[in-house]
C-alpha cells in the first residue's frame, strides 16, 4: 500500500468496518489479476462494502479526496478491465449479493450487483422463468459485472447480449450522486442512457442496483451435436444454418485441439475426438412440435453442409454432458500448459472459413498452440492460446499473435471484441478500429459522467489517439482540501455538495 | 455572402432545394455524410440554427432554423449480406424501399414502426419508434449494429460495426437510437436483419376493451410468444369495437404450434386473417398515427397497462390508441392541448412511467418537450450530453419543453 493511502484506510474502516479493508500486500496481491493472466496490477487499497449505501459513501469519500477508483465483480472478466493501480482504490462488490424482488407478473428483477449470474436463474426457476444471458464463467461471474462488460454467453445467439435485459439502473456516480436510469417497463426517461451505460466498463460509475428482464424458460429442447473432418466445412456450414431462416439458441464451435482437452478433462462429453471441429446447437421454444420440426430442419441443413455426423441428445442428462463439456472448455484448456489466454473478436459469419484459417497460418508461424472454442453463431471468436509465460520470449510472441489475429478479424470487416470488453488488453487496437474524433467522442461521453476521469481510469479509451474535442477538461482537478478530507470525510462531502 | 449562396459554394448547386419549406426556410439536402460534416461545421462557425428533416411524413418540419437539413439524398444501401443477416443503409433511405429490397434478398428488418410507408430509416432510428413487432422482436435499438453520425460542430463518429456483437467503446449507437437528433445527424446505419418468415399469420378478435384484456392476460399466461400482440381502439382498427391482433412470424412449423395454442388458450375465439387483410390491418394502423397531430408512447408494465388505458382515456381520450399488454408500452394518437399533456407526465412519472413525446407541431413540441419529468440526475446528464454532441446549439431540438 502507498504511504499516503494509509489515513484513507482508518476512514473506509469506519464506513464498512476494518474486517472489509484489505491493505496487507498478500491481500491485495489476489485481486491484482482479472482473468487474463497478462496484466498485473496491486491496488493500493481494497474495500469490500456491504451495502448499498456503503458503496455510495466509499464513493462519495473517494469523490471528495479525488482520488482514483475502480469497480470490481468477481474478478473473471478477460480483458484487465477491473484493475486498480497502486494510487488506487479497488472496490469488489461480492458483498452485495441480495437479489431484492423478482416480479412474476412482469418478469423482471431486481437484483444487487454482486449476485452472481446463475443463482439469479435458479431463484427464478420457480416461476418459470429465467435470466437469459449466459457467460461462461456464470457460476461465478456478477450481474455488476456483466452489466460493466456488456456480458454475452452461448444462449444470445437468439436471446441478445445483457444490454438486451437491462431495463434500469441506479447508478452511483464519480463524486457519489446517485441517479436513476430507464423504468421497469424499459423505456427510457429521454435519452437511453441505460443502453449507454452498459458496457461502459465501469467508467462512468458504479451500478448499486440492477432492474433485469427475465424470459420464460423453454418448454421444449433439442441439443444437436455435428462433427466435421475440416474446420473450413464447419464454418460454413454455421452460415448455412444462419441463411436457413431458423435462429437456434445457441450455436458453438469447438476446435481439434479444445476437443482433445475437453475429452482429457473430468468434462469429457463424448465428443468425436477425431473430428476437425464440432458444432453444439441447441434449438428451443415453447411448443415441443416446432422445436422437433426446426431441429429437423438444421439436423438436414447441417448434414447437406458436410456434417459427418449429426447426435441429438437423448435426454436432459445427456444434453447437459454436451454443455458441460463447452463451458468448461475454458477450465480444461488449462490442462495445456501453465498460462491461457483468452481472446475474443468478431466477425461477419461468412467470413468464418477464411478467418479460422488464417488463425490457424499464424498460430503455425509463431509456434504457438491456438484453440477456438466460441460462439460461432454469433460470428464471436475466441482463440486461446496456451503458453508457459516463463519461456523467455513466449509473452512476446503471444502478444504479436494476437495482435495479428485482432488485425485479421478487422480486415475481415470484424471488431476487437464481442463480449469480453477492452479493458487494459485491447487499448492498444482501438485505433485500428475508430478514428480520431469518434474516440474522442467517447472520451468527452465519459466526461460528462466522470470528468475527472477518476473510475477505472486508463481503461477502453486511448486517450493519445483521441483528437481534440471542444469543452474537453484534461486532468484532475486540483483538490486542496483532500487532507481534511480524510480526517473529517463528510465535512468534504458537504463543501463537494455545497459547491455544486 | 447568402445563406444559400454560402451552402451552394459549400455543397453545390444540387444540394440547395429550389422549392421553398412551407415556412420559408431553406431547405439543404447533402449527398453523402461528409458533405453533412462540412454544411454542419459551417453552421457551428457561421452560427446557423439547423432542424433536421427526412421526408417530412413524421415530426413536422416546422421547428424554427436558419435552414432545413434533409436526408433524403442519403438514400444509398450500400450492403446487404443475407448470409450475415446484415445490411448498411443511409439515413435518408425509405423503409418502403429498404424493405422491398431487403425482402428481394430474403431479409427482413422486423420493425413495422407507426408513419407512412416512405418514412425514412434515419427517422424511424432518431425518434425509436417501434411498433407492435417490438413485442417479439425488441425495441429500435436491438436492431442496430452500428450508426454514423455528425454532431452539430460537423465531426464525423463512427459506432458499432456491421457484426452481431461488439462492446468495443461505448455504446453510442443506443444513445443515438431516441434521441430526435439531439445528438447528432444520423447518417449511415448498421442493421442486424433476420430471414424473411417463412411464415406469417395474423389472427384477431372484436370485443369489449375489458374482454379483450382479459384475453391477452390468457394468451400470456399460456406462454404464447406472439411476434406482435396488439389491442387496438375501434377507431385505429377501423372496426365496431376493440380489436385484439396476434401475429405469429417464424418458420411454417412455429406458427402453426402458436396458432394451435392460441386455440387452446382462447376457445378458438380468434379468426385468421387472409394475408392482405393482416397486412392491411397492420400497415392502416401503422398511417393512422401519421395523420393524427399529437402521437406519444408510454412504457410501463404489464400489469399497469389496464389502469393506464384507464389513465389515458380519462386524460386525453382513447380514440387512438395501439397497445400491447404483454410488455406494457401503448402508442397514442390524436389531439391534446399542452397542458394536457403536461399535466398527463406529471401522473405518469408519479407512477414511474415514462411518457415520450413522438410527435406534434413545432408550439407543442417544445412547449412539452419529447423527454420530460426526468428521474434523479438525469437532467444534468442529459445536458452535458448535448453541449458534448452540439457545443453551439446548432441543432433545433426540443428534447425538454419549457417549464
Amino acid at each position: 500500500m502507498a504511504r499516503d493511502l494509509a489515513p484513507l484506510v482508518d476512514t473506509l474502516a469506519e464506513i464498512v468496518g476494518p474486517r472489509h479493508v484489505r491493505t496487507a500486500l498478500p491481500e491485495r496481491v489476489t485481486y491484482a489479476k482479472d482473468g487474463l493472466p497478462t496484466h498485473r496490477r496491486v491496488p493500493g487499497v481494497v474495500v469490500l462494502p456491504g451495502s448499498r449505501d456503503e458503496v455510495i459513501a466509499v464513493v462519495r469519500l473517494l469523490g471528495a479526496l479525488g482520488m482514483p477508483f475502480v469497480p470490481r465483480g468477481a474478478g473473471t472478466g478477460l480483458s484487465g478491465g477491473a484493475l486498480a493501480d497502486g494510487d488506487a482504490v479497488l472496490i469488489v462488490l461480492t458483498r452485495l449479493n441480495r437479489i431484492l424482488k423478482i416480479d412474476a407478473r412482469n418478469r423482471l428483477a431486481v437484483v444487487e450487483p454482486g449476485v452472481v449470474n446463475v443463482r439469479l436463474s435458479v431463484a427464478a426457476a420457480p416461476h418459470g422463468l429465467q435470466y437469459t444471458p449466459d457467460p461462461s464463467s456464470q457460476t461465478a461471474c456478477t450481474i455488476g459485472g456483466n452489466v460493466a462488460e456488456n456480458a454475452g454467453g452461448p444462449h444470445c445467439l437468439k436471446y441478445g447480449v445483457t444490454a438486451t435485459h437491462v431495463l434500469a439502473l441506479e447508478v452511483a456516480l464519480a463524486d457519489g450522486r446517485v441517479v436513476e436510469l430507464g423504468s421497469p417497463g424499459g423505456e427510457p426517461w429521454g435519452p437511453d442512457l441505460v443502453g449507454l451505460f452498459v458496457g461502459s466498463e465501469g467508467n462512468f460509475g458504479v451500478a448499486t442496483r440492477i432492474t433485469v428482464r427475465l424470459l420464460p424458460v423453454a418448454r421444449a429442447v433439442r441439443t444437436l451435436l455435428a462433427d466435421f473432418t475440416s474446420l473450413r466445412t464447419a464454418g460454413e456450414a454455421v452460415s448455412a444454418v444462419i441463411a436457413s431462416g431458423i435462429v437456434p439458441a445457441a450455436l458453438e464451435m469447438m476446435d481439434q485441439s479444445c476437443i482433445q482437452a475437453v475429452e482429457d478433462s473430468v468434462y469429457a462429453a463424448g465428443y468425436p475426438r477425431d473430428a476437425a471441429a464440432v458444432l453444439l446447437a441447441e434449438l428451443d421454444g415453447a411448443h415441443e412440435a416446432a422445436v422437433a420440426a426446426d431441429a429437423e430442419t438444421i439436423q438436414a441443413v447441417l448434414r447437406a453442409h458436410g456434417a459427418r455426423s449429426v447426435l441429438v441428445a437423448a435426454d436432459a442428462q445427456q444434453r447437459e454432458k454436451l454443455w458441460l463439456g463447452r463451458k468448461k472448455a475454458f477450465g480444461a484448456m488449462g490442462r495445456l500448459s501453465r498460462d491461457l489466454v483468452v481472446q475474443d473478436a468478431v466477425v461477419p459469419r461468412s467470413t468464418l472459413p477464411d478467418v479460422l484459417e488464417t488463425i490457424a497460418r499464424i498460430a503455425a508461424e509463431y509456434g504457438l498452440t491456438v484453440s477456438n472454442v466460441f460462439h460461432a453463431g454469433d460470428g464471436n471468436l475466441h482463440p486461446n492460446i496456451s503458453f508457459d509465460g516463463r519461456t523467455p520470449g513466449l509473452r512476446e510472441r503471444v502478444e504479436a499473435a494476437s495482435a495479428e489475429i485482432m488485425a485479421t478479424c478487422i480486415a475481415a470487416g470484424g471488431t476487437i471484441t464481442g463480449e469480453h470488453g477492452i479493458g487494459l488488453d485491447k487499448l492498444r487496437y482501438m485505433p485500428l478500429l475508430f478514428d480520431g474524433d469518434s474516440l474522442a467522442a467517447m472520451r468527452a461521453v465519459r466526461h460528462v459522467w466522470d470528468p475527472e476521469e477518476r473510475v477505472n481510469p486508463g481503461k477502453v479509451v486511448p486517450v493519445h489517439a483521441c483528437r481534440e474535442w471542444s469543452g474537453l477538461r484534461m486532468g484532475r482537478a486540483p483538490n486542496p482540501g483532500a487532507q481534511s478530507a480524510i480526517r473529517n470525510p463528510q465535512s468534504a462531502i458537504d463543501r463537494k455538495a455545497t459547491a455544486r | 455572402m447568402s445563406l444559400l449562396d454560402r451552402v451552394r459554394a459549400l455543397l453545390g448547386d444540387e444540394a440547395v432545394e429550389v422549392a421553398a419549406t412551407p415556412d420559408g426556410v431553406p431547405r439543404v439536402a447533402p449527398a453523402s455524410p461528409d458533405a453533412v460534416a462540412l454544411l454542419l461545421g459551417t453552421a457551428r462557425e457561421e452560427g446557423w440554427r439547423v432542424r433536421i428533416e427526412g421526408a417530412g411524413t413524421w415530426l413536422p418540419a416546422d421547428a424554427p432554423a436558419d435552414l432545413a437539413l434533409t436526408t433524403r439524398r442519403l438514400d444509398k444501401i450500400p450492403a446487404i449480406e443475407p448470409q450475415d443477416l446484415s445490411a448498411t443503409a443511409e439515413a435518408g433511405i425509405g423503409c418502403d424501399l429498404l424493405r422491398q429490397q431487403l425482402a428481394d434478398r430474403g431479409t427482413w428488418l422486423a420493425l413495422d414502426p407507426p408513419g407512412l410507408a416512405g418514412r425514412t430509416l434515419g427517422s424511424i432510428i432518431a425518434t425509436a419508434t417501434a411498433g407492435p413487432l417490438r413485442q417479439g422482436f425488441g425495441p429500435v435499438r436491438d436492431h442496430l449494429l452500428g450508426v454514423t453520425f455528425v454532431t452539430g460542430d460537423g465531426r464525423l463518429v463512427h459506432s458499432g460495426g456491421r457484426v452481431v456483437k461488439n462492446v468495443a467503446g461505448y455504446d453510442l449507437t443506443r444513445l443515438e437510437a431516441g434521441a430526435f437528433g439531439a445528438f447528432g445527424v444520423i447518417v449511415l446505419i448498421h442493421l442486424r436483419l433476420r430471414a424473411l418468415p417463412r411464415a406469417d399469420q395474423t389472427l384477431a378478435l372484436e370485443g369489449s376493451r375489458e374482454d379483450l384484456t382479459q384475453v391477452a392476460e390468457d394468451i400470456a399466461a399460456a406462454g404464447i410468444q406472439p411476434a406482435a400482440h396488439e389491442l387496438m381502439s375501434p377507431a385505429l382498427a377501423r372496426r365496431e369495437r376493440w380489436l385484439l391482433a396476434v401475429r405469429f412470424a417464424g418458420s411454417a412449423a412455429l406458427v402453426a404450434a402458436e396458432e394451435a395454442g392460441l386455440r387452446a388458450a382462447t376457445g378458438g375465439r380468434f379468426a385468421p386473417l387472409r394475408a392482405d387483410e393482416g397486412h392491411s390491418l397492420w400497415m392502416r394502423a401503422a398511417e393512422s398515427f401519421a395523420t393524427r397531430p399529437v402521437a406519444f408512447r408510454v412504457g410501463g408494465l404489464p400489469d399497469s397497462s389496464d389502469e393506464l388505458l384507464d389513465l389515458l382515456q380519462h386524460q386525453v381520450g382513447d380514440e387512438w390508441i395501439s397497445a400491447s399488454p404483454a410488455i406494457g408500452a401503448i402508442r397514442w394518437g390524436g389531439e391534446a392541448t399542452i397542458d394536457r399533456l403536461k399535466r398527463l407526465r406529471r401522473t405518469l412519472a408519479g407512477l414511474e412511467v415514462p411518457l415520450t413525446l413522438e410527435r406534434a407541431p413545432w408550439p407543442v413540441r417544445s412547449a412539452v418537450g419529447h423527454f420530460g419529468a426526468y428521474r434523479e440526475g438525469v437532467g444534468p446528464l442529459v445536458a452535458g450530453l448535448r453541449r458534448t454532441f452540439d457545443p453551439g446549439e446548432a441543432f433545433v431540438v426540443a428534447a425538454e419543453g419549457a417549464e
